[in-house]
Formats: structure tokens, C-alpha cells, sequence
């Protein structure tokens, strides 16, 4: 699949990948550490349009959303916005996702790319079944990903850029998870403080024809210097921001009390929702934690273990570089007992052949591994084994931004 | 150009040979002097850090004997051709960004005292690495990549 912008990517040499069946931009010819310093410093701007977009309706909408969310949708206003996990019976995570309240009677849901089908049949079932019964006349769910184009807009300078080009919305009346209205270029738009950089910035939602945004939002002005940014840099930012990512940080096998996120689990809303009991009687034996590792030689990836003492604790569900502190980072599952500052190590293969969303690997690794024109046979692996490094265990939040913005 | 001078020079292109992993090798006064292709760093893209091998450690030719990481992934270097390890690029530990910059020069990687100097002449030449790195990005575009 192609998002609006693709012709836009290829004519600005973007490297693409594909990504849960989108062909994405991994990133531009600038490089990942250069999108990513420029939206920490000043602003990028990326193409999203991969997430799943739902719109939900009727009179019953609230009501099914809080049955399906951990978090209160009841504290919503108009357009105001909240992030919520949605979880199964086991409190295991369906999916994490943004809900926009346009009026209380039409939400639109913002979802990971890679669990659309499979959020869109689970809030049908549920708006259809017995326990909710008579949802199904009065809240209907549509897929509206096609027809609706998705930019973020993210870095200090973002909100300068927009107030370039809207003069008669005072954008510091803005706050965070809210969104408003508003004409950009001529082009009818949603703007919501939102985004996925830990950066401010704004995600902007508007009809899948006007693909002109894209580049009327790069060229507002040179002296803003945007630049385009990729899903490299978009995976390097939220790192660093502590945001997790749903098939690396979350699974159905992972619930939100293990993880940072026990904010989103509401157990004192008055409606009851989907997986409440069980997260209300599990027992937690493990949480999820940063990590940084105190040499440069390797980068820790997804997949490799966390040692403590000889014996294996863990396992990295995200990990990479991160330009704003020049080393190796990462999420962990650790037990929950182990403190932060605990130096653990962190066992990384030797010769294998490691790759977080982007698997764009040219030099060969191990044999069998080679894809395309692969010859696996001619190389010879590294000696078994495997090398320990060591790291000290914090906490998600690997940057927080500096709320001063200087131009 | 002397082989020890560290701003390892490719004047004389003909004598630069490829494998198919995308490793250079020039041969500077007996010893060989080793790198990664300007197509693979591009491909790699940003470099952030390496693990380099010991002095004197011995590598048969194919063998892996360093590791690359980019922001996106790891990757092995192997060695092109038999031989113990002379000498390492120091700077890149700090800097393994060179490799980005120069893959010819600066970011050199190792250098090795081959063992079986008929390895080298079983590498490919510069324009057989050309044919197959054009296949790459034939194959690329193909894709829609």
C-alpha cells in the first residue's frame, strides 16, 4: 500500500521499506541522526498516514469505548483527546491507540498500522454482543485510513510554523491533547497537540486528495529549516521518549500494569471495561524499564537478553541508538524487584544479523539469512558465542524536552 | 602513498578490489588494507558504532571479524582474505562515523598481513563490483524500494 505522500518520499530520495504492508520512507537522503537532531532542534515533519483511522458514531459510542478502553473516555470534552490501551479479558493489550472526541457522539480512533483489521473486528464484535446488546443500532465503527491523509508536525518550532501559516488562531490556546479545526493552505484540516517525538508538536488530519500539504508545510518559511523525517527517526525519537511501540514494548501477552503505563488503567471508572478483572487480580513479576549501556562498542537490539549475576532476567523488547545521548538505549522486562541503577549485562550475538522495523541490511551475517541473491554458503559465521555488555537499569524517559523554545 | 600512513589514499583505483559482501581491499607494500564499499555504508546508513579486532588476532578469508552498527542494524565485516591482523583504524571507536564519510580513506577499517596471497586475485575488480551493486539497485527499483 502507498500513502498519498509516496510519490512525494521517492522525489526526495527517500529510502523506502516496507512496513505491515505500507512502503514507507525509512529515511531521507539527510540520514536518521540528522531528521532526528532537526526535529529535537527544529522541526520534521512526518508522513503517518500508514495508522489506522476509525471513525466511531452514534449514540452509543461513548459508551462502547468505555467498555473497550482502560481509560476514562467519560473525562473527554469536544475535541479533546486521551491515549488508551485496549485490552483482552486476560489484560493482555489488543492495541494502544488516541481517541478524538469531535462531539459526543463521533470519536475518531488513531491506531498502530499493523493492528487495523484486527482493532476494527474487535470493536465490531464488541459494539455487537450480548453484554453491550443494543450498541449495535446505535454506534457503528468505519474505516476511514483511505480517505483521510495524516501529517505530524513535530519539534520546538512547530507551532511557529503553523501560526505562519493560520494567523487568526492563536495556537497557545492549544493545549496538549487537544485538537481544533482550522483552514491550512485553503485545505479544511483537524489539528491536535499530539505526537509520538516527545517533542511539542501537532498531528494533522485532513482529506487523502490534498497531497500539496506536504509540501506547502515543508516550505513555509527557510527560516525554519524543516525537514522530512522518517520512520528511522521516528523509532530513535519515541525511544528516547519512553513511548512504547505495540509488537516490540506491548503484545497480547503483555499487560499495561507491567509496563509505564498504570496511568491508563482507570479501575474506579464507573462503567466496567474489558480486562479489568484480570488486571485487578494478576500478580506482576515483571516490569518493563529502561536501560543504557555504559560502553559503545555494540548496540543493544530487540531480542537480546539481560543478565544479573550470571543468570538471565530478561529480554530487550526495544532497543537502538540515540543521538541526543550518543549511546545505546533501550526497554527491558526485568523482575520487579530489580532497582533502577542495578548494573545488569546485556548478552548481544555475535554475527547475527539484528534490525528493528527497517530489516534493510546489505552486508551479509549469518548463512541462510541472505535474502535476495543471499549466498549464505560462501561466508563462514563468526564462532558461536555471544558477548556481554554491561548497562545500568533506569526508568523510560531518556529525554524530556525543554519547554523554552528559542528560534 | 605509504600502506602506514592513516589517511589511506586511492589513487591507483585499478589495484582496489571488492567481495561481494562489500568489502574493499587495496595491497599497499605487502599489506592489505580493508574497508566497506561506498554503496554498503550508504545502504547502512548512519554508522554509530564498531567493534573492531585485536592486533594479531588470525582470520581465514570469509571469516567475520568486525561488526558494524547503524542506527538500523548490525552487520558483520568479513574478512576478505587470510591473514593476521596488522593493524586497526583506532579513530573509528570514537568516531566510527568516518565510515560514512570516507569509506575509502579515514574510514578504513583494518589492516591484515595476507597469508595466501592468491586470495586477493580471487576478489572481484572494481568493475565487477560495479555490475553487482547495479543488480542491487536494479532489483531495489523493481520493488518499488
Amino acid at each position: 500500500m502507498k500513502t498519498p505522500f509516496y510519490e512525494e518520499h521517492r522525489s526526495l530520495n527517500a529510502k523506502m521499506v516496507d512496513f505491515h504492508g505500507w512502503v514507507m520512507p525509512l529515511q531521507y537522503s539527510a540520514g536518521i541522526i540528522n531528521e532526528h537532531m532537526s526535529v529535537r532542534k527544529r522541526a520534521g515533519l512526518f508522513d503517518v498516514s500508514h495508522m489506522g483511522r476509525f471513525e466511531v458514531k452514534g449514540p452509543n459510542s461513548l459508551e462502547l469505548l468505555q467498555n473497550l478502553m482502560t481509560n476514562d473516555i467519560s473525562k473527554l470534552q469536544e475535541n479533546q483527546a486521551l491515549y488508551s490501551p485496549m485490552c483482552y479479558e486476560s489484560g493482555g493489550i489488543v492495541d494502544d491507540l488516541i481517541i478524538y472526541m469531535i462531539n459526543r457522539e463521533r470519536f475518531l480512533l488513531v491506531v498502530n498500522s499493523s493492528n487495523r483489521q484486527k482493532d476494527f473486528e474487535w470493536i465490531l464484535e464488541h459494539g455487537n454482543n450480548k453484554q453491550t446488546g443494543s450498541l449495535s443500532s446505535s454506534a457503528s465503527i468505519e474505516d476511514v485510513t483511505d480517505s483521510m491523509a495524516l501529517l505530524a508536525l513535530q519539534g520546538p518550532l512547530a507551532q511557529k510554523v503553523l501560526q505562519e501559516v493560520v494567523a487568526d488562531i492563536n495556537f497557545d490556546l492549544l493545549k496538549p491533547f487537544n485538537l481544533l479545526n482550522a483552514k491550512l493552505f485553503g485545505v479544511e484540516c483537524i489539528i491536535s497537540r499530539t505526537g509520538y517525538t516527545g517533542e511539542d508538536g501537532f498531528e494533522i488530519f485532513f482529506n487523502s486528495s490534498e497531497v500539496q500539504l506536504w509540501d506547502k508545510l515543508l516550505h513555509v518559511d527557510s527560516k525554519f529549516d524543516i525537514r522530512p523525517a522518517g520512520l528511522g527517526a521516528r523509532d530513535t525519537l519515541r525511544l528516547e521518549a519512553g513511548f512504547m511501540l505495540y509488537g516490540n514494548d506491548l503484545d497480547e501477552n503483555i499487560t499495561p500494569l507491567e509496563v509505564p503505563l498504570a496511568w491508563t488503567v482507570k479501575f474506579d471508572k464507573i462503567q466496567d471495561f474489558v480486562g479489568k478483572n484480570a488486571l485487578r487480580t494478576n500478580m506482576l513479576t515483571r516490569k518493563l524499564v529502561g536501560f543504557e549501556m555504559l560502553q559503545r562498542k555494540r548496540i543493544a537490539r530487540r531480542g537480546s537478553e539481560v543478565f544479573l549475576a550470571g543468570s538471565k532476567i530478561g529480554s530487550i523488547t526495544s532497543g537502538g541508538f540515540s543521538p541526543t545521548l550518543n549511546k545505546s538505549i533501550g526497554f527491558c522486562f526485568v523482575p520487579s524487584d530489580v532497582p533502577f541503577d542495578q548494573i545488569v549485562d546485556l548478552s548481544i550475538t555475535k554475527g547475527a544479523r539484528e534490525g528493528t522495523d527497517g530489516r534493510e541490511v546489505v552486508k551479509g551475517g549469518e548463512g541462510g539469512e541472505g535474502g535476495e541473491g543471499g549466498e549464505g554458503g560462501e561466508r563462514e559465521p563468526r564462532p558461536m558465542g555471544i558477548d556481554l555488555y554491561t548497562a545500568k537499569i533506569r526508568n523510560t524517559r531518556f529525554y524530556k524536552r525543554n519547554k523554552e523554545v528559542k528560534m | 602513498m605509504e600502506y602506514d600512513d592513516p589517511q589511506v589514499s586511492l589513487h591507483m583505483q585499478d589495484a582496489i578490489k571488492f567481495t561481494k559482501q562489500h568489502e574493499w581491499v587495496v595491497i599497499r607494500n605487502g599489506i592489505a588494507i580493508i574497508g566497506i564499499s561506498d554503496f554498503a555504508q550508504s545502504q547502512l546508513g548512519d554508522i554509530v558504532s564498531i567493534e573492531l579486532p585485536k592486533v594479531g588476532s588470525r582470520f581465514k578469508q570469509t571469516q567475520a571479524m568486525a561488526i558494524v552498527d547503524s542506527v538500523k542494524a548490525s552487520s558483520d565485516i568479513f574478512c576478505p582474505l587470510s591473514g593476521e591482523v596488522s593493524e586497526i583504524n583506532e579513530n573509528l571507536s570514537e568516531h566510527p562515523e568516518l565510515i560514512n564519510q570516507s569509506p575509502y580513506e579515514s574510514g578504513w577499517i583494518v589492516k591484515i598481513r595476507p597469508s595466501n596471497p592468491s586470495d586477493f586475485d580471487s576478489l572481484m575488480t572494481k568493475q565487477e563490483y560495479e555490475g553487482i551493486v547495479g543488480e542491487e539497485k536494479d532489483i531495489e527499483t523493481e520493488r518499488g524500494l
